[in-house]
């Protein structure tokens, strides 16, 4: 899961297994991403442009999709919650294993675009917690490329505890 | 031809109708409450209109009576579309329901109702279709905040990233 | 559901008629189910013998937000309806505000607005036919058919700014005009378009899986479909030729020349293969289209509706007040109401609008084909197995933005 980033200097050898065994596993993690696409609205159509040619995901790693919360590590939220779909979204989160991340895609996801009334959840952050948000209404699929490679960046920095709470 | 039709079924329809006009090639059709099961019978028997298009509402806020039911149809053989209005009151927003007649009325009523609280009399199922379980009231009334949210799942304590 | 968390619909049958009977749920969140539709299905082994469609996970508000804007601020709004053609719905909007206010479009925007609404039409119907073949296994068909979506993004993107939704309509006309080029990489997308839909069409016409899967399944008669309020290409496939295009023409479809494609038995197969017709049909209309567009102005020059150039704004005071008053408080519309619909790749696309002479609308109600139709969907699944409800459902189109609004 998403943690504090590895200091620089560290002295002692215990570190320097844990430091390389981190960068070791965040390697592996961030390029063999399986997304979750809980599709909701008109982000979609960029979703399946995004993954087709000749933008393609599957160069990143992030190509198969995963329709069972048990087998994904990445939730992509493609379009807008509304107040409906709020309580799926929050059970699919939590049948997910960790270590898993969450994407924002678009701007309905990100902060409820320009849905401000009864029916739209201002945002998925609201109901879960978020680690990248990709904006744009719908984003272009090379913000959505520029989103998974920050992801990646912030996947690589992380600590990966395996056995216990420090390695 | 198709604005015969339309005189046609002004005048065979004459002594149920309140007003009867031409509005951007559409009959419109006003009548009371009671007339409607009835006339849309003889509208899908004797006119063929036998698509049902819509049903909606609108709300004449601080107008009695309130709402304004809203049917539109369409004769797939005639080619003209035709609309229906009646006016029921706040405190008995009844129509009768036209599901005996046209399928597709379960879910447009549905709807209808949830937005507005229109209840049609004899629809088997006026379940919330747009909303949810637990939403109290009818957004689309001109009473109802458009801002306020009525959030089935309880928000987080920090909004944002991972805390 | 867990404890903690409600659950948002009550199904219609919580008990079932027959002890070995299984009531299994789909959705809300499936990949075949387009997003946002739960379908609870009371199976017998493998049949369906009841499913009861829930919609509703998509609804965004749209009719309410439509009461505190002013009639331009909409067209965004009314763009992500039907997000796959959205253009389909600006011009349908627009044409029904331009009713109301008693305006004529000029020559050249009624031409563009008929190509680039086929145009459009060739998007959802690439979108919908890709999305079905996937859900059935053809990965590469959908490959192919995406590709060419994602020339017409490009493309439009070159014309509107936006891959997939657009607010390029305007009341009164269209935002900006042609860039120099645009009809000759027209021509050429067209051209590749033929070659990848020859390439699908040589894939799933004949082959044996796609037959057997699809063919009499979902199938329904056209007396059933008009009772359930079925339009579109699923009235098309059971045989009756109603098109709104044909019926009750609109833009400038009178002097078009085209066919009306339609099926036979109703079923999945003859969807589908009435969409890929209706394509094909699309482009022999873009190509006339292309011949027959006027020079000339694409907005109407009428100051209720159309803003004035920026030069003149920034030079003259009755045009920056014009200007003013058409952002802030919205082109005055008179007194009324209208019923005006389009012939949309799903059905009647149709916009009740009510007006009390101001600037924001009364009421905006849109009558979206795919609501109607998620109320007879339960009609094409009974009685068929439970893996056709995949096939069945992709055939539908339903498109959420416009089932749930």
């Amino acid at each position: 899961m998403a943690g504090k980033t590895i200091p620089i200097h560290s002295a002692s050898a215990f570190e320097y297994l844990t430091t390389k065994k981190d960068e070791l596993v965040g390697w592996a993690r961030k390029f063999s991403l399986f997304p979750y696409p809980f599709v909701t609205a008109c982000c979609a159509m960029e979703f399946m442009a995004v993954s087709s040619t000749p933008y393609d995901t599957d160069r990143f790693g992030a190509a198969l999709p995963r329709f069972s919360p048990r087998q994904s590590d990445l939730l992509m939220v493609v379009g807008t919650l509304t107040h409906k779909q709020a309580p799926i979204l929050r059970k699919v989160y939590e049948q997910m294993c960790e270590p898993k991340w969450v994407m924002a895609f678009g701007a309905c996801a990100t902060s409820g675009g320009f849905y401000q009334n009864y029916a739209a959840v201002a945002g998925i952050d609201k109901v879960i917690p978020v680690d990248i948000y990709v904006p744009g209404c719908p984003p272009r699929p090379e913000t959505v490329i520029d989103g998974i490679m920050k992801l990646q960046d912030l996947i690589a920095r992380s600590k990966h505890p395996l056995l216990t709470a420090d390695f | 031809m198709a604005l015969g039709v339309l005189d046609g079924v002004k005048e065979r329809l004459a002594g149920k109708v309140q007003e009867a006009s031409v509005s951007h090639g559409v009959l419109v059709l006003e009548l009371a409450p009671p007339e409607v099961l009835a006339t849309i019978q003889r509208l899908k028997s004797e006119f063929l209109f036998d698509l049902f298009l819509d049903v909606t509402a609108v709300d004449w806020l601080g107008q009695s009576p309130r709402f304004e039911v809203v049917y539109h149809f369409y004769s797939t053989a005639h080619r003209v579309r035709l609309r229906l209005k009646t006016r029921v009151p706040e405190e008995d927003p009844t129509v009768d329901s036209l599901v005996p007649l046209y399928g597709s009325a379960r879910y447009m009523e549905r709807e209808c109702h949830d937005m507005y609280g229109i209840v049609f009399r004899g629809n088997p199922d006026l379940r919330p279709i747009l909303l949810y379980e637990g939403f109290a009231g009818h957004p689309l009334r001109k009473d109802y905040p458009k801002r306020a949210e009525q959030p089935l799942v309880r928000y987080r304590d920090s909004p944002g990233g991972r805390s | 559901m867990n404890a903690r968390l409600p659950n948002p619909v009550r199904s219609a049958f919580t008990k079932t008629e027959r002890d070995d009977a299984v009531i299994v749920n789909i959705g809300p969140s499936h990949p075949a189910t387009h997003g946002t539709i739960q379908i609870i299905a009371e199976l017998d082994g493998e049949k369906v013998v009841r499913a009861d469609a829930h919609c509703g996970y998509l609804h965004r508000g749209f009719e309410k937000e439509c009461e505190s804007h002013t009639w331009h601020n909409l067209i965004p709004y009314v763009d992500r309806l039907n997000y796959c053609s959205a253009l389909v719905n600006d011009f349908a909007y627009c044409e029904a505000v331009e009713k109301l206010m008693g305006i004529e479009i000029t020559p050249r925007c009624k031409i563009l607005r008929t190509l680039l609404s086929e145009y459009s039409r060739i998007a959802d119907h690439l979108t919908c036919i890709a999305a079905s073949l996937m859900e059935l296994g053809a990965m590469t068909a959908f490959l192919y058919l995406v590709m060419i979506r994602d020339f017409i993004y490009e493309h439009l993107a070159d014309l509107t700014g936006a891959r997939v939704t657009y607010t390029y309509g305007r009341i009164g006309g269209l935002a900006r005009d042609l860039p120099a080029g645009w009809l000759a990489r027209l021509e050429q997308i067209l051209d590749e378009y033929e070659v990848f839909v020859g390439r699908v069409h040589g894939l799933m016409d004949r082959n044996r899986i796609f037959i057997d899967r699809t063919r009499n399944v979902g199938a329904i008669s056209t007396a059933e479909a008009i009772n359930w309020g079925f339009t579109g290409p699923i009235l098309r496939s059971t045989g009756a030729p109603r098109d709104l295009r044909k019926d009750t023409p609109y833009l400038a479809y009178a002097e078009l020349d085209f066919e009306v494609p339609v099926g036979v038995n109703g079923d999945n197969y003859d969807r589908y293969y009435v969409r890929m017709r209706e394509m094909d049909e699309s482009l022999h209309m873009i190509r006339q289209l292309v011949d027959m567009l006027p020079d000339g102005p694409i907005s109407v020059d009428d100051r209720r509706c159309t803003l004035p150039e920026k030069r003149l704004v920034y030079t003259e005071i009755e045009s920056l007040i014009n200007h003013f008053k058409l952002i802030m408080e919205g082109p005055q519309v008179p007194a009324g109401e209208v019923y005006s619909a389009h012939e949309a790749p799903n059905g009647e696309l149709g916009f009740y609008l009510v007006s009390t002479g101001s600037g924001t609308p009364y009421k905006v109600h849109v009558r979206s084909p795919s609501f109607v139709h998620m109320g007879g969907v339960h009609r094409l699944m009974e009685g068929y197995q439970l893996a056709d409800i995949i096939p069945t459902f992709g055939s539908v189109n339903m498109i959420g933005g416009e089932c749930d609004r």
